[in-house]
């Protein structure tokens, strides 16, 4: 096992371990700081990998930008310290989502494990293949990605001023 | 990169998060007095009281450690240190002499900024932790400000990484001419701006607004805690002072840069430091939906303009 094995395999774990805490704890505000912990394990192991430029992207949008915003929304709604049980799922549905994340776990495993080599090797991809991938090859893909949101936006804009006077 | 290597890298930095800080407080103390017609501290230390942020240090570590019974126990004790880190991987990343970072890599822009956006959580952390209204509002206050403001920053360093045709700080420094400074300027106000709200610094200090807040976010902490909030602000104030020295301003491009780079740099953060303490005393605090449209408005019109323009200039090949 090689120094870069090790550290893939500590990174995954962080994430794996954050992604896990986020969805099982009873605490909101805890599941958003766990998934900042689950996608700076993600950054880590693409660190590993050479991909340094997605994995500080990684970090600067979703745990600078989206995890505030997501914050932010908590705290405009009822976020309370303490466990919420108020929104607890019966036991039929942890059982039940916990089975269907078990699933797609070992589906994607049984997918990706064969395409793997053997030992972690690092890739050493430079800004310039990023850049020429995501605005070369994957140009329309990404605008309509864009346009798609921008479209989101809108709408959210827009049905947030409807007028209220019809309401009761 | 041997052991040795490292542990004076981590510790050259270490030792310039601890004393860089302490220097621009002290100075903020003194040109803030002089400019509203005080002397500042002048007893601690002798010398026109130059100790005066080490007795402060010294009284908030005696303070009591008080966390709310209240509070969320682990977030709130955590928060100062999430506020704080961040600012010390930034610092390493800037290069203050040629050849010379604590961490040399080829995204260290972008690994400046992605480290600086990290710390906005602590103070989000801090606020809803504290289970205080004020800290709540505060950290609300916060997280508004930060969102908007992130993106004239990004953009801003966008340009000047488009300008040198790099993501690392060396190679752009490397690269700086002194035209920069004329057709850039936007950029660096915008940035500077920018900053000062991302810090929230006055007058962008809307989340710590003392009259209407107490202290934001940071209402229930006491001793060191406390203390290391502060020092985030102005280990931040560095931070960005010296990116805007080395981006803008040219780092150590300079009069015997060979010998005396290490100097310039500092000296024009250093500069930059001053304005940004200037500013806090020539400006009375901006409301919130000033905030926001002087953000939304101007700045990233601007930055956009800026990075349009610096395109252009690019592929002119001007």
């Amino acid at each position: 096992m090689t120094a870069l094995d090790t550290a893939f395999a500590a990174t995954g774990l962080v994430a794996v371990v954050g992604g896990l805490l986020a969805v099982t704890t009873r605490h909101v505000v805890h599941a958003a700081l766990w998934l900042v912990v689950a996608l700076l394990g993600v950054a880590g192991a693409l660190l590993v990998l050479g991909a340094e430029l997605v994995a500080l992207v990684l970090v600067l949008v979703y745990v600078g930008a989206v995890v505030v915003l997501v914050l932010f929304a908590l705290m405009l709604t009822r976020a309370p310290i303490g466990p919420d049980l108020e929104h607890r799922a019966g036991p039929w549905r942890t059982a039940g989502s916990a089975a269907l994340g078990a699933a797609v776990a070992v589906l994607l495993g049984s997918v990706l494990l064969p395409l793997t080599g053997g030992a972690v090797e690092r890739a050493e991809v430079t800004s310039t293949q990023v850049a020429g991938q995501i605005f070369g090859t994957w140009v329309w893909p990404f605008e309509l990605l864009s346009l798609l949101l921008l479209v989101a936006l809108v709408a959210a804009l827009a049905v947030s001023r409807i007028p209220r006077e019809a309401a009761p | 990169m041997s052991l040795l290597e490292v542990a004076v890298r981590s510790a050259s930095v270490l030792a310039a998060f601890l004393v860089l800080p302490l220097l621009v407080g002290q100075t903020e103390h003194k040109v803030m007095a002089h400019m509203q017609g005080r002397l500042g501290p002048m007893y601690a230390g002798g010398f026109h009281g130059w100790a005066q942020l080490v007795a402060d240090g010294v009284k908030f570590v005696q303070k009591e450690d008080i966390t709310p019974r209240a509070a969320d126990r682990w977030v709130f004790r955590l928060a100062p240190a999430v506020a704080l880190i961040p600012y010390l991987v930034a610092l390493a990343t800037i290069p203050v002499h040629p050849g010379v970072a604590a961490i040399d890599v080829p995204g260290s822009l972008v690994l400046a900024l992605a480290a600086t956006s990290v710390g906005a959580l602590g103070t989000l952390m801090a606020g809803w932790a504290s289970a205080n209204k004020y800290a709540l509002l505060g950290g609300l206050r916060a997280a508004a400000q930060l969102v908007s403001y992130e993106l004239p920053i990004v953009l801003a360093a966008a340009s000047i990484a488009l300008a040198g045709g790099s993501l690392s700080v060396a190679t752009l420094t490397d690269r700086w001419s002194p035209w920069w400074m004329v057709w850039q300027l936007p950029g660096a106000i915008v940035f500077i701006v920018a900053a000062c709200a991302e810090l929230q610094r006055p007058p962008f200090d809307m989340p710590v607004a003392d009259a209407e807040l107490v202290m934001g976010a940071w209402t229930e902490y006491t001793g060191l805690r406390f203390a290391f909030f502060l020092l985030a602000e102005y280990a931040g104030i560095v931070v960005m002072s010296l990116l805007v020295a080395v981006l803008w301003l040219g780092g150590w491009h300079g009069p015997f840069e060979d010998t005396l780079g290490w100097l310039w740099t500092l000296l024009k953060g250093f500069a930059v430091a001053v304005v940004i303490i200037w500013v806090r005393v020539a400006w009375p605090r901006l409301r919130e939906d000033q905030l926001q449209r002087l953000a939304w408005v101007w700045l990233v019109p601007l930055a956009l303009g800026q990075l349009l323009l610096t395109g252009a200039g690019v592929v002119m090949g001007w």
